[in-house]
């Protein structure tokens, strides 16, 4: 039989935990100073109240008044909760100085106080922060670990679920200093902040629940002022995953039929291409088809302004402006933030949950991959693609290939997996002519067309005509022409419209 | 005349052996010239929560300022009484008082 767990309602959390804290029992949280242990405890803490649990908040080392202020900036009205009783602090964080000890002693004060705090707001949550600072307030470090241990069986008592916070040394060393973890609990989670490839990232690892389950490995998470703490849960969002038959317009008739007539609904469309082959325009073209059949477009832009972006539309014959006017399209176009991918990744979210659309594009792709690690973005495409296809609606990514022909782009490598289709853009060298195709590589769960087709662009949109009949290793970039001759060319071509039209 | 304020929790050996400790040193070194308080913790939490006592027993000598703060059962009789700074003073006996024990 599994624990009982305490939800506690972070942003996330929960789906790692399967459920929450194990309840009536004592965790320990283990972090680097700089990792949001305190934001973590004060979150867990302000959810409870904010749920209508009371909490108690024992501080050894920030003094209650420089709590109350920080987390003001999550919106936690810490003082106001005090004066209803549903919150309170014991408060050891002032350093008494003057302290001296002579023969043996024991933490009863303290005791008295948690208890007394714990009774007069009937509270159901505790958090201790940080349990370290004792070690370095009390020489006598059995007392400390003999006593920590009697405070702890007292939380059990009292009918706590209770958070204690402590330092560790580095990321990947032992567990807590002091090797308080072998004494304190049974359950523990590390708070992780590390510097990787330049960039900060936040990570949270369950380590143990001990008889409860838990889902095993680290799970980026950032802190938010609207929220506070925000896990991204990988594992747990995939599941729920559905998928439907119903095919959407990719808004290029031609397209559709590569495809085999058209989208699915709930899938993820990769675009990938070097610089000027056309993904903005597939992307503007998917958002037109959708706006054309009355469904509403987003579109994140992150490498062109809006201006521009106008600007291209009106070039291929569309127009983002009515769009807009008309209710039917969304444009947010930013520069994206260095080592901000979890935040980039919420604001998204958040802007697909407000504006509920049937269709989200995000040109592009490549452009956030350069500001996270290579393990981060994979979670940042993981977590957005299951949360598109949860909402039931369409999502076309672009991703850019680092060479002009052939190849493949790092986004494409990390990605390809996760999508659902996937269309490659490239340049083909045509008797020193340069030609653009396109072809579809992947159509997940329906047959495509294989060939890769010529398309052009003008003042119209795109244009896809006849395949490359004449020209093979066009993926590879590594050109080899079937026929030499104007003639053969020419017959080449001839065949080719023959096939098309038995088509 | 000293304050003396003792906090222990309950009555276990070690407050007993505090409190016992406590008035023999006051009683040698301090002639009557001494007021001490006990207060648990256990029965008061309100009180240790304004006094913000973490450990017990504590001792804070409320007077002569400045105020000083032990912990321990105060065993080692020359380290509390220079702790406590206690010196034999000639002013009369004073009243003792026991509360809250």
């Amino acid at each position: 039989m599994s624990l009982e767990k305490l939800p506690t309602y972070i942003t996330g959390f929960d789906h790692i935990a399967n459920g929450g804290l194990p309840k009536n029992r004592v965790t320990l949280l283990s972090g680097t100073a700089g990792s949001a242990k305190t934001v973590f405890a004060c979150n867990f803490l302000a959810q409870g109240v904010l749920h209508g649990e009371a909490g108690v908040f024992v501080t050894f080392e920030e003094p209650p008044e420089d709590i109350r202020r920080n987390m003001l900036g999550f919106g936690w009205q810490i003082t106001q909760w005090e004066a209803e009783n549903r919150w309170a602090f014991v408060d050891v964080s002032h350093p008494l100085d003057d302290q001296i000890a002579v023969g043996s002693y024991d933490f009863g004060g303290l005791l008295a106080r948690i208890e007394y705090a714990v009774r007069r707001l009937n509270a159901k949550r505790l958090v201790m922060d940080s349990v370290s600072a004792l070690f370095s307030r009390f020489t006598d470090h059995g007392t400390v670990r003999t006593e920590l241990v009697r405070l702890i069986s007292a939380f059990k008592q009292l009918g706590l679920t209770a958070l204690v916070t402590s330092e560790r040394d580095s990321e990947y060393g032992t567990v807590a200093r002091h090797g308080v973890e072998e004494f304190v609990a049974d359950n523990v989670i590390i708070l992780r902040n590390v510097l990787e490839d330049e960039k900060r990232r936040r990570t949270v690892e369950i380590l143990k629940f001990r008889g409860a389950t838990h889902q095993k490995g680290e799970f980026p998470f950032t802190v938010t002022p609207q929220e506070g703490i925000v896990v991204i849960p990988l594992s747990a969002i995939e599941l729920k995953q559905q998928s439907s038959n119903m095919r959407i317009s990719s808004g290029n008739p031609e397209l559709d039929r590569m495809c085999g007539g058209g989208f699915f609904r709930d899938s993820i469309i990769l675009v990938s291409g070097a610089t000027g082959t056309g993904k903005t325009l597939v992307a503007t073209t998917f958002l037109a088809g959708g706006a054309a059949h009355g469904e509403r477009c987003l579109l994140f832009a992150f490498e062109e302004s809006r201006e521009q972006l106008f600007r291209n539309a009106i070039g291929w014959n569309v127009d983002f402006e009515r769009m807009e006017s008309e209710g039917l399209l969304r444009v947010v176009a930013e520069y994206p933030k260095i080592g901000a991918l979890e935040e980039h990744l919420i604001r998204i979210k958040a802007e697909i949950a407000q504006y509920r659309p049937m269709r989200v594009a995000i040109d592009s792709l490549s452009a956030l991959e350069r500001i996270g690690t290579q393990r981060g973005f994979r979670e940042f495409v993981i977590s957005l693609t299951s949360f598109i296809k949860h909402q039931e609606i369409a999502g076309l990514f672009t991703a850019t290939t680092p060479n002009l022909l052939g190849g493949t782009s790092i986004t494409e490598a990390h990605i390809s997996t996760i999508t659902d289709s996937i269309i490659l853009l490239r340049y083909v060298e045509l008797y020193g002519e340069m030609r653009r195709g396109l072809t579809v590589l992947k159509m997940r769960g329906s047959i495509h067309d294989k060939d890769i087709r010529e398309f052009s662009i003008d003042d119209k949109g795109m244009h896809i005509g006849k395949p490359f009949r004449n020209v093979s290793g066009i993926l590879s970039g590594q050109f080899v022409y079937r026929s030499k001759s104007e003639l053969d060319r020419l017959e080449g071509l001839f065949a080719d419209d023959v096939e098309i039209a038995e088509d | 005349m000293y304050i003396l304020k003792l906090y222990v929790t309950g009555h276990t050996p070690r407050s007993e052996r505090a409190i016992y400790n406590l008035y023999q040193l006051c009683d040698k070194y301090l002639t009557g010239n001494y007021q001490i308080t006990v207060i648990d913790v256990a029965e008061y939490p309100e009180i240790a929560e304004r006094e913000k006592i973490l450990a017990t027993p504590t001792v804070i000598r409320e007077l002569p300022l400045p105020r000083r703060r032990l912990v321990g059962d105060l065993s080692d009789a020359e380290r509390v009484i220079s702790a406590l700074d206690l010196k034999v003073s000639p002013v009369s006996r004073g009243a003792e008082s026991v509360e809250g024990d």
